[in-house]
């Protein structure tokens, strides 16, 4: 997020989009439903009508994977009628008349083509965000989840420019990061492309500075991604892999695909508190901690780096993961000294040596709370709200991109559109939530849901048992009929193994973040039983 | 409309009344006045067709609207300051102050950007207590008034939008409401810049689901607001936060319907009425054992024996006068020594009871005063909204004691408790329901304690009411042996020879009081002691309490 | 700016309620329905004061502080007043704090000491409704609600979701969902909300029942391990188990406020199913070992000794980068992990492996 948690409370309006927000976020779903009560305004884009949308005094319910159409329409509509920011477009960004060029064409008649939402709506919702100073924009995993997230994710930040809603309270370009720490993790280098800090492997520059630190040389080739990994396992060019503390088996998209790759793995080592789909296939499997048995520090959706402390010990002979990692390090190492890390505190300050963002931060200043990055020095207070005065590169720039469809679209044989989220219940591939009593009690399965006329066209009653088809696999599942969700779109979640969706979803690669298209895959569904 | 073509109207619509056979109107409860009676409020109730707004216009109706469009608000205000009209519901807030309360905070905050009314005007015409009916009366008999007073004073107190609030058990009221709403809009008289004054105002119906405390102007507006009628702390004061969190004067029907009067024919005539602190007339609901009950509108500062005697015509069947209830379920009861105190918001506050909205149940030697202190803790424990635990929980403590004592099992701490209970309810409830519960118990207790000393020390109730706490003997100085009781008997245990006293066989007694009724010679006493059916009897019916 | 005084002290204030004003001036008022998390609601008339020249005492919680108002906050006059709302209270109490799982921590209870109530003078007609468990995580014990709505203002300030409110009136006023419903049938999240700010034992954590009461558990402030609002909540430790949650009303992320997975969803901690030592494939062992090893529940898996897994998994690896080259290795790091965990998997991959092939689930 550019801005902070407790600043939703100062937005005078939101745009939310691709964020069912209360059920995915429910104590940000929360403080936006506070804000909205006290009299914020709410504009929700989303093919579901979601509990936000509810409140919402315009909802757009777009056609899966349509959302650039949508958001360059939002601009176009806010240039054509000069309802934007002229002081901010003027001093603090660049490329506005490419903007301007680019989303020319984006007329509201011309995005209600693609869209599916009416040309008046369209209007209706860039004057709501236009009229309001500031408007906080928030999107999760709706928007970044496509072959073209990356464009859509700056189609966003186009829009924000434009209103001049970058670096204000109550403002911003906000995305809820799905994990708990998955902020954190990306932080810490554990992608292909950046060590530490979203320093990238190509500079040699900042490779210097972390092989200094480290006293070894690292590579210059970017890694694999999680997709392009299971490709190469695939392939055969992968042989071993050390997975921890995640499912692939379940979270990845078209499964089938990610098994075989699995298994023609010649090692494979799996750290994680349960016997997941994903261990089974493991040569070995290492037991880890949860967050309750061990110390160390999470970093969340607003950057807020928190402590994360040992209130009980692992069961049985499992361990702090931080001291697994390290023992398997100690045994690859020439410098095994290296390895002998005390504690997570000394961890973390190793880590905040070579993360510009982190170098203000040690456990021992976390002990008094947590601290929002860029925190670059030990008396910096942290930062609340980025962009403030000036953008980290000088000016904003606007990046138009265009609207490029899905890439599986529904057709004559697989004529539904799949698209697949979460439910405030459950959580991920379920393997912790499915072992509270409770969440299950509150809901115990999977029900796929689809829009009335749908069903009846397919002769499905609530309940019932419906097979659905991709061209990559099957599921099973019963139905729920609903006109929550619009005609020719169907919604399921991956929380459920026997209901494993992603054995449906595409595989395709958003071309910069890498991120597969599990919000569009083109299914059919057929009636089973009752 | 402008104030020629309503006078074009008026003059049509006088012939048109005139004309017209007013016997053929539908009957309502309202009779024609009695001697002593000076009608304000009720002047046009059954002497016009309240579904036709050119009745009204006949009888002066809206004239008082444009002359006050035609004054400064801050002078109507005046005018009604001058008037003394104070608040009709029961507290008797001055009606002036409220607006000018009102139309203060408005001036002190900032207009609505959003385009919403800057303050409301709330008509209360949620009629709660038991027995009292002279809203519904005006409701149903004269609607306009109703609307043009509150369109006066929303222009007084700069309210654009008006709600009224009626108890869904009225719907006749509602109906006529509803017909005459859109009239009045249909003329010009609620609307967009009414009579060319570009003063705005409109009002809208809201129909309460039957809840006493929605009576209480803050609970009502919760009502209105969607939510479950509670009464807040004040401050803040509706006048500065009320509906919506806007400045809001809440006024009661009937001194809605006094306004234009006031207005029309101007404070001095409404001042000369009534006496120094309580202006006018008021309404009454007579009802209990007096000849004549019903509706009655008459000058403040009549004494109650004027009403009881004069206009109701005395108590029933010769029994001797013992209370007076007045103010409804938050009210007290006033023996004899009352009879002659003026009726006025202070006269009767300082006696320990209130003027509530008008209702009076005259109570004679067969009631029993601990009863009917039973009979309101029991509606106002049902009404208690349940928020603080004075009144949620103490009416309840005070209801389990004196039912109770209506049973024969009331000991001496019941009645130290009961003292305990209505002083600190008074004292610590949150709103006027939960506070002046306790005065039906507090004036009875005052007034007639030896009646609870009876029931508890002796298990006897000297009116004859409560069940197994008394029987009847036939006293043989007093019975002429007319054998009318014995025939009416309906378990056949009155015994006795024609012109001799008769005698009730005791023990198969079952105490109905049929004999008592029909003896025209006062031969048959209570006394203490329940017989033995009765008793068995009285343990029998015993129903959960509360 | 006010000047005021209360108890005969003179105070300068800005304003604020009379509550507010004298906390902040250290002077103690007590409360009930009062909760600093929510609006205020002046029901329970355990803060009445005396105000000179008010008729009636009147509640600190909702009155605002004006010039020259004379305040006294513990005159008799209130001592008895306070008292007898608390015996109203009492006499339809269950008098069980004996079991109560709110004992100790009970402001109801802490009150009656305060005002030294022992038992109270009236008798009658108490609710006793039976204990509703029939929803999973929340116990709703109604007999112990003392009606101060705290609860259904959390379900309306804080959460906006409104599943509860009063329903009848009088003794048999209720807070329940509409029609009474389970709370499964309403609109109700199970965010737990109403249990956080009940001030009695109405309204508990079904999971934590007679699992130790708050001063009987040690407090650990830590993060919520589920999604990225990362909210701030207290586990509370027993035995070495944990075995409740709850969230200070000042924690700098989500103030006090949790959803029903961060209550409610620790039990996966203690699950039987959790991984207690290494496994090694049956195959792989015996390979390294020459041995068949212990059998473990999981099919195809042996149990492994610390030293001979981990030795495994860096010979595999080290295998792998010898036959192939470092970018034949990958691995996999986690967005459920620490950062410092993170930190150290990637230096792994990248100083002693030699690749860039480190990635998480971020896209997932």
């Amino acid at each position: 997020m550019t801005n902070s948690i407790a600043d939703l409370a100062k937005a005078e309006a939101f745009f939310v989009i691709g964020s069912n927000t209360t059920e995915q976020h429910p104590v940000i779903g929360a403080a936006v439903k506070r804000a909205v009560r006290a009299g914020a305004g709410l504009i929700v884009a989303d093919p579901r009508r979601i509990e936000l949308a509810r409140m919402a005094s315009v909802h757009l319910r777009q056609r899966p994977g349509s959302d650039i159409a949508l958001i360059n329409a939002l601009c176009n509509v806010i240039i054509a009628e000069d309802l934007y920011d002229t002081a901010f477009v003027a001093e603090r960004t660049e490329g506005f008349e490419q903007l301007k060029a680019a989303v020319e064409k984006y007329t509201p008649a011309f995005a209600a083509e693609i869209t599916g939402v009416p040309a008046e709506e369209i209007r209706k919702a860039a004057r709501r965000y236009a009229a309001a100073r500031p408007a906080a924009i928030l999107y999760s995993m709706g928007i970044t989840q496509h072959a073209s997230g990356n464009a859509a994710v700056m189609a966003i930040a186009n829009l924000a420019m434009l209103c001049g809603n970058l670096g204000v309270e109550g403002g911003g370009v906000n995305p809820l990061r799905g994990q708990n720490n998955v902020q954190g993790s990306c932080d810490m280098g554990a992608l292909p492309d950046v060590l530490p800090g979203y320093q990238k492997v190509a500079d040699p520059a900042a490779r210097a500075k972390v092989e200094k630190a480290w006293g070894a040389s690292i590579s210059d080739r970017p890694g694999l991604t999680v997709v392009e990994m299971m490709n190469a396992a695939h392939a055969g060019d992968l042989k071993a892999m050390y997975i921890l503390g995640e499912n692939p088996l379940v979270t990845d998209p078209d499964l089938r695909h990610v098994q075989e790759a699995l298994e023609k793995l010649d090692f494979l080592a799996v750290q994680d508190i349960f016997f997941t789909e994903t261990a089974a296939l493991a040569d070995v499997v290492l037991p880890g901690a949860a967050f309750a048995e061990k110390d160390g520090t999470f970093t969340n959706t607003e950057r807020r780096v928190q402590l994360v402390r040992k209130a009980i010990d692992p069961p049985g002979k499992a361990r702090p993961d931080w001291q697994i990692i390290a023992a398997i390090a100690r045994r690859l190492s020439a410098d095994k000294a290296l390895w002998d890390y005390p504690s997570p505190a000394a961890i973390l300050a190793e880590a905040a040596a070579i993360t510009p963002q982190y170098a203000g931060i040690s456990h021992s200043r976390l002990e008094r709370g947590g601290l929002q990055w860029p925190c670059p020095s030990p008396d910096h207070p942290g930062t609340r709200i980025l962009h403030v005065g000036k953008f980290s590169r000088g000016l904003g720039k606007f990046s138009a991109g265009a609207y490029i469809p899905p890439a599986e679209e529904p057709d004559a044989e697989y004529p539904l559109i799949l698209t697949t989220g979460r439910r405030l219940q459950h959580y991920h591939s379920g393997s912790m939530t499915h072992r509270v009593a409770g969440l299950n009690r509150l809901l115990a399965e999977e029900r796929m849901e689809i829009n009335p006329d749908d069903a009846d066209a397919l002769g499905l009653a609530d309940g019932d048992t419906a097979l659905i088809a991709s061209r990559r696999g099957r599921v099973q599942a019963r139905v729920q009929r609903t006109d929550r969700i619009k005609p020719g779109v169907v919604f399921m979640t991956f929380h459920f193994p026997e209901t494993a969706v992603n054995l449906l979803t595409v595989s395709a690669l958003d071309p910069v973040a890498k991120i597969p298209e599990f919000k569009v895959a083109a299914v059919k569904v057929t009636r089973l039983a009752p | 409309m402008t104030r020629e073509e309503l006078e074009r109207i008026r003059a049509e619509a006088k012939q048109a009344l005139e004309a017209r056979d007013m016997t053929t109107l539908p009957e309502g409860e309202l009779k024609p006045p009695r001697p002593g009676e000076v009608r304000v409020v009720l002047r046009n109730c059954g002497q016009i067709d309240p579904t036709r707004i050119e009745d009204y216009i006949a009888r002066d109706g809206y004239f008082a609207l444009a002359k006050a469009l035609g004054m400064s608000p801050e002078q109507v205000i005046d005018e009604v300051k001058r008037s003394g009209l104070r608040g009709r519901g029961g507290a008797g807030f001055p009606a002036a102050q409220k607006w000018l309360f009102a139309r203060q905070a408005v001036a002190a905050r900032p207009a609505p950007a959003d385009g919403s009314p800057p303050a409301y005007l709330i008509c209360n015409g949620d009629e709660g207590d038991p027995g009292a009916f002279m809203d519904r009366a005006v409701l149903e008999g004269d609607p306009h008034s109703v609307l043009e007073g509150m369109t006066i004073a929303a222009y007084a107190m700069g309210a654009t939008q008006g709600y009224l609030y009626v108890r869904a058990e009225y719907p006749v009221a509602v109906d006529h409401l509803q017909k005459a709403i859109p009239q009045a809009r249909k003329l010009g008289l609620l609307g967009k810049d009414i009579f060319g004054a570009g003063f705005d105002f409109d009002v809208d119906i809201r129909i309460g689901a039957g809840a006493f405390v929605c009576g209480e102007e803050t609970a009502l507006i919760d009502s209105i607001e969607g939510r479950r009628g509670e009464p807040r702390p004040r401050p803040p004061f509706p006048a500065v936060s009320g509906l919506w969190g806007k400045p809001t004067s809440v006024n009661n029907v009937e001194t809605l319907a006094n306004v234009p009067q006031i207005i029309l024919k101007g404070a001095e005539w409404f001042a000369a009425m009534g006496t120094e602190k309580s202006k006018g007339t008021k309404t009454f609901a007579i009802a209990g054992k007096v000849k004549n009950t019903g509706l009655i509108e008459v000058p403040m500062g009549i004494t109650m024996r004027e009403i009881i005697y004069d206009i109701g015509g005395g108590i029933l069947d010769k029994k001797k006068f013992k209370a007076a209830q007045t103010g409804g379920p938050l009210g007290g009861c006033l023996p004899e020594q009352y009879l002659d105190t003026p009726i006025d918001f202070e006269s009767l506050a300082a006696a320990g009871s209130l003027m509530g909205s008008g209702g009076l149940i005259v109570l004679d030697e067969n009631d029993c005063m601990v009863d009917v202190a039973r009979f309101f803790m029991d509606f106002t424990q049902d009404e208690s909204c349940g928020k603080c635990p004075p009144c949620s929980l103490g009416t309840k403590r005070l209801l389990e004691i004196l039912t109770r004592m209506t049973r024969a099992e009331g000991t001496p701490e019941d009645l130290l408790t009961l003292e305990y209970l209505t002083q600190n309810i008074a004292t610590t409830a949150l709103c006027a329901l939960g506070q002046g519960s306790v005065n039906p118990v507090v004036t009875t207790l005052r007034h007639f304690r030896d009646e609870y000393e009876a029931h508890i020390r002796d298990k006897f109730c000297p009116a004859g009411v409560c069940k197994g706490m008394f029987h009847y003997e036939i006293l043989a100085e007093c019975c002429t042996g007319c054998g009318v009781c014995r025939k009416k008997c309906p378990e056949g245990v009155i015994r006795g020879e024609k012109k001799a006293p008769h005698e009730i066989d005791q023990p198969n007694c079952i105490v109905c009081g049929d004999c008592y009724k029909a003896c025209k010679f006062a031969a048959i006493a209570i006394r203490p002691g329940p017989t033995e059916k009765s008793r068995r009897a009285a343990h029998k019916t015993e129903t959960p309490q509360g | 700016m006010a000047q005021l005084t209360i108890n005969g002290k003179k105070i300068q204030t800005p304003g604020g309620t009379i509550l507010a004003v004298a906390r902040e001036h250290g002077i103690r008022i007590p409360t009930l329905c009062h909760h600093p998390a929510l609006g205020p609601k002046g029901a329970c008339r355990l803060c009445l004061v005396e105000v000179k020249g008010s008729r009636v005492l009147q509640p600190a919680c909702t009155f605002p502080v004006s010039e020259g108002m004379e305040v006294q906050t513990d005159t008799p006059k209130i001592r008895t007043a306070r008292k007898f709302v608390l015996e109203l209270l009492l006499s339809d109490h269950p008098q069980d704090c004996m079991t109560c799982e709110m004992c100790g921590a009970c402001e109801l209870q802490d009150l009656m000491y305060e005002y030294g109530v022992k038992e109270t003078p009236f008798r009658g007609e108490r609710h006793a409704y039976p204990a509703d468990d029939r929803d999973p995580f929340i116990l709703r014990d109604m007999e112990k609600c003392i009606r101060c709505r705290r609860c259904i203002r959390a379900c309306d300030e804080l959460q906006s979701v409104n599943a509860i409110s009063m329903i009848n009136r009088g003794f048999r006023a209720k807070v329940a969902t509409s029609f009474d419903t389970p709370l499964q049938e309403s609109n109700c999240v199970f965010c737990g909300q109403c249990i956080s700010v009940c001030p009695t034992g109405a309204l508990t954590e079904i999971d934590s029942r007679g699992a130790g009461r708050t001063w009987q558990t040690q407090k650990v402030t830590t993060t919520c391990p589920y999604c990225g609002v990362g909210c701030n909540f207290d586990l509370h430790v027993r035995d070495g188990k944990v075995v409740k949650v709850t969230s200070r009303w000042d924690s700098p992320v989500n103030r006090g406020v949790l959803c029903v997975k961060g209550r409610f969803g620790w039990q996966f901690l203690h699950s039987p199913d959790r991984l207690t030592v290494p496994l090694m494939k049956a195959e792989l062992w015996k390979k390294r070992t020459g041995t068949d090893g212990t059998p473990s529940p999981y099919a195809g898996f042996v149990e492994a000794d610390w030293e001979a897994a981990l030795d495994a998994v860096s010979d595999g690896l080290a295998a792998a980068k010898a036959q192939a080259g470092p970018d034949a290795v990958a691995v996999l790091a986690s967005a459920k992990c620490t950062n410092e965990e993170n930190y150290l998997i990637q230096k792994l991959a990248r100083r002693e492996i030699g690749t860039n092939n480190v990635d998480h689930c971020a896209r997932l």
